[in-house]
């Protein structure tokens, strides 16, 4: 291919963009009925978000995830081609209390009880995407999808052959929290090395007990030291010929 | 509507195989970790046909110390000296992101006079980024160290700002939530609008020096061309998306700061090789020094920290928040969940660099060796901010 001659140097070779401003973005609630409508069986729930942010997400379920996802990508209106970032979050079994305040009849005068219910929520680990769209530049929509539990090749669909750039990022998500990616092209370890056995971002991660080894431990280390390298046996009878001081 | 979608897809992916290692009758190499020109720890496996690459897998990990986790261990304003060393040539647009996105978790609002000194701080930290980025390049193509000293002259300049701002030319841990830690004085604003001032001198001779050179040209026009569909679906972002002609970036997109009061421009590569990508950094350093001269223009004195946020027992609601910003190198962004404790529950940074690396072997393929080098040099990675 020739090579571009120098003409238009610095400036003159590249255009500058037009300032357009951002497209107004459906709310959530017509986002996820219009899912529904074109994604026959998909259920969709809206995640409130208690934080200023007033970043509402989107809980889609995990069999008609990729078939959502294309259609957020290609709808017309919404075009959400740029999937920014995407995350794993790990949620632990967690118990909610739910205080209710309960009309009885108590020595037959109607009184207000507070009725306190506790709900177990079993934990299940999270996938988050954080969608944009470069076309209309609107977002983010923010969708997730939740793990059955938290068993240890937790599996959810891939969503790299929607948005490339999840490629990476489900490698690192499979990597730290260790959920399968069903249908990723290319599902390895990413940031911890390949023999690496755990998961090191689940929240009931263990560090495992390494130990380096130092010439002089004292204190805390020495007592490490001893449980790693226990005192060298005697080989021939001539170690031990002092004995130890008597204090 | 799915018939359209599988025809783009078919176009964007390479071939991938699933085993780690690459096989058949292709020479394997492993450029890096400690390769010069790798940028840091990086390793690329590389499987050559003679000099023409046709495979090539990134290898990650080598300075992963889980900043996330270490994050999710200490309180919100612990981890803001800690973004410092994530792209630790840009400190300063680190802490804007994350103190943006604690803002946005907790409802904070800053004053305007910390919205201008966080703008000011941005740009001199996109100058001195862009300018050493070019220098490395050049030192990547064989123009060994000259240019790279012409660049940190200038960024020694900018650090120097930096250092009698904050203390610290690198690791600068400058913004707090709610505003800035530290006040500028009216000697150090007109000192550095009188570095700023002189910064187009640098750029004028830098641009003569090199995007007219003929070997510049030869090496990196035509090569590494990155589409405009690619680099969208791949999650591309900052000049190397722009090179490729895609109009987005996120201080127009999200206006956040005080962008939107300010007249600038964003320029477009048309044909999305290394040489648009190495010319989207002299333009942006152009509009950058546009920027920072209407920012010392209006600036004006006041209280650059918001009182009503607690230093001790800071804890936002609980929720989460994502905010993100132009960093020099792309969309840096940080996902927060809070539980209402004082430490972050979740805390995840976005890396612009990182996701940059996911079409590399796309960029490569069919190029040479010497090429790998000039391509990776221009997406600009910092390995602190790939590993975590």
């Amino acid at each position: 291919m020739p090579l571009r001659n120098l003409e238009g140097k610095a400036a003159g070779s590249l255009d500058f963009a037009r300032d357009d401003g951002a497209w107004m973005m459906e709310s959530l609630d017509q986002i996820k009925s219009r899912i529904e409508a074109a994604v026959p069986g998909a259920k969709i729930e809206i995640v409130a978000n208690g934080s200023p942010s007033q970043q509402d997400s989107l809980l889609i379920d995990n069999e008609h995830a990729v078939a959502t996802a294309r259609f957020l990508r290609v709808d017309p209106a919404l075009r959400l081609d740029f999937c920014s970032n995407v995350t794993g979050v790990d949620w632990l079994d967690r118990v909610v209390k739910k205080t209710i305040k309960v009309k009885t009849v108590v020595e037959g005068v109607e009184k207000e009880v507070d009725q306190t219910t506790e709900e177990e929520i079993p934990g299940y680990l999270e996938a988050v995407y954080h969608l944009y769209s470069m076309t209309h530049k609107h977002g983010p929509v923010i969708i997730r999808m939740r793990t059955a539990d938290r068993a240890e090749c937790a599996r959810l669909p891939s969503l790299t052959p929607v948005w490339r750039s999840a490629e990476f990022q489900e490698r690192e998500i499979y990597d730290l929290y260790g959920i399968h990616f069903d249908g990723h092209p290319d599902l390895r370890r990413i940031l911890m090395w390949d023999e690496f056995e755990d998961h090191p971002m689940r929240k009931d991660y263990v560090q495992p007990d390494d130990f380096e080894w130092e010439p002089t431990p004292h204190d805390d280390v020495l007592a490490r030291a001893k449980h790693h390298y226990p005192p060298r046996p005697q080989m021939d009878g001539a170690e031990g010929i002092v004995e130890p001081l008597k204090r | 509507m799915d018939a359209t979608v599988q025809t783009i897809e078919a176009m964007e992916r390479p071939p991938v195989t699933m085993a780690s290692r690459l096989e058949g009758e292709l020479l394997e190499v492993s450029m890096g970790p400690q390769h010069p020109s790798t940028h840091g720890v990086f390793r690329m496996n590389v499987a050559l046909e003679g000099e023409i690459v046709r495979k090539l897998k990134p290898v990650f990990g080598y300075l992963h110390r889980n900043h996330e986790q270490i994050g999710e261990h200490t309180s919100y304003l612990g981890s803001m000296p800690y973004t410092d060393r994530l792209d630790y040539f840009c400190s300063m647009s680190n802490n804007w992101a994350y103190a943006l996105s604690v803002e946005k978790l907790a409802g904070i609002e800053v004053p305007e006079r910390a919205e201008y000194l966080r703008v000011i701080l941005a740009e001199l930290t996109r100058l001195q980024n862009h300018a050493s980025l070019l220098g490395f390049l050049l030192s990547d193509m064989g123009a060994w160290g000259t240019p790279l000293m012409y660049a940190f002259r200038e960024r020694e300049k900018i650090l120097d700002l930096f250092e009698s701002l904050a203390g610290s030319r690198m690791m600068c841990d400058y913004m707090r939530f709610g505003g800035c830690r530290l006040d500028a004085s009216d000697e150090w604003l007109a000192r550095a609008k009188q570095i700023v001032d002189r910064f187009p001198e640098f750029l004028d001779e830098f641009e003569e020096l090199i995007l007219g050179n003929e070997i510049v040209i030869g090496r990196t026009q035509n090569v590494g061309k990155l589409s405009a569909e690619l680099a969208i679906s791949a999650g591309i972002t900052g000049p190397m998306l722009r090179a490729s002609g895609v109009n987005y970036d996120v201080r127009k997109v999200d206006a956040y700061g005080f962008y939107p009061r300010f007249k600038f421009r964003i320029p477009l590569g048309n044909h999305g090789d290394t040489y648009d990508r190495l010319m989207m950094r002299a333009l942006e350093m152009r509009e950058s020094v546009g920027i920072l001269k209407q920012a010392f223009a209006q600036i004006q004195p006041g209280p650059i920290v918001n009182p009503k946020v607690k230093v001790r027992a800071f804890r936002p609601p609980a929720g989460e928040a994502y905010g993100r910003i132009e960093a020099p190198k792309g969309e840096l962004g940080f996902y927060l969940i809070s539980d209402g404790g004082p430490n972050p529950y979740r805390y995840r940074v976005r890396p612009p660099s990182f996701i940059n690396l996911t079409v590399l072997e796309d960029l490569c393929l069919g190029h040479t060796v010497a090429d790998v080098m000039v391509i990776l040099g221009s997406v600009d990675i910092v390995m602190g901010e790939v590993d975590r």
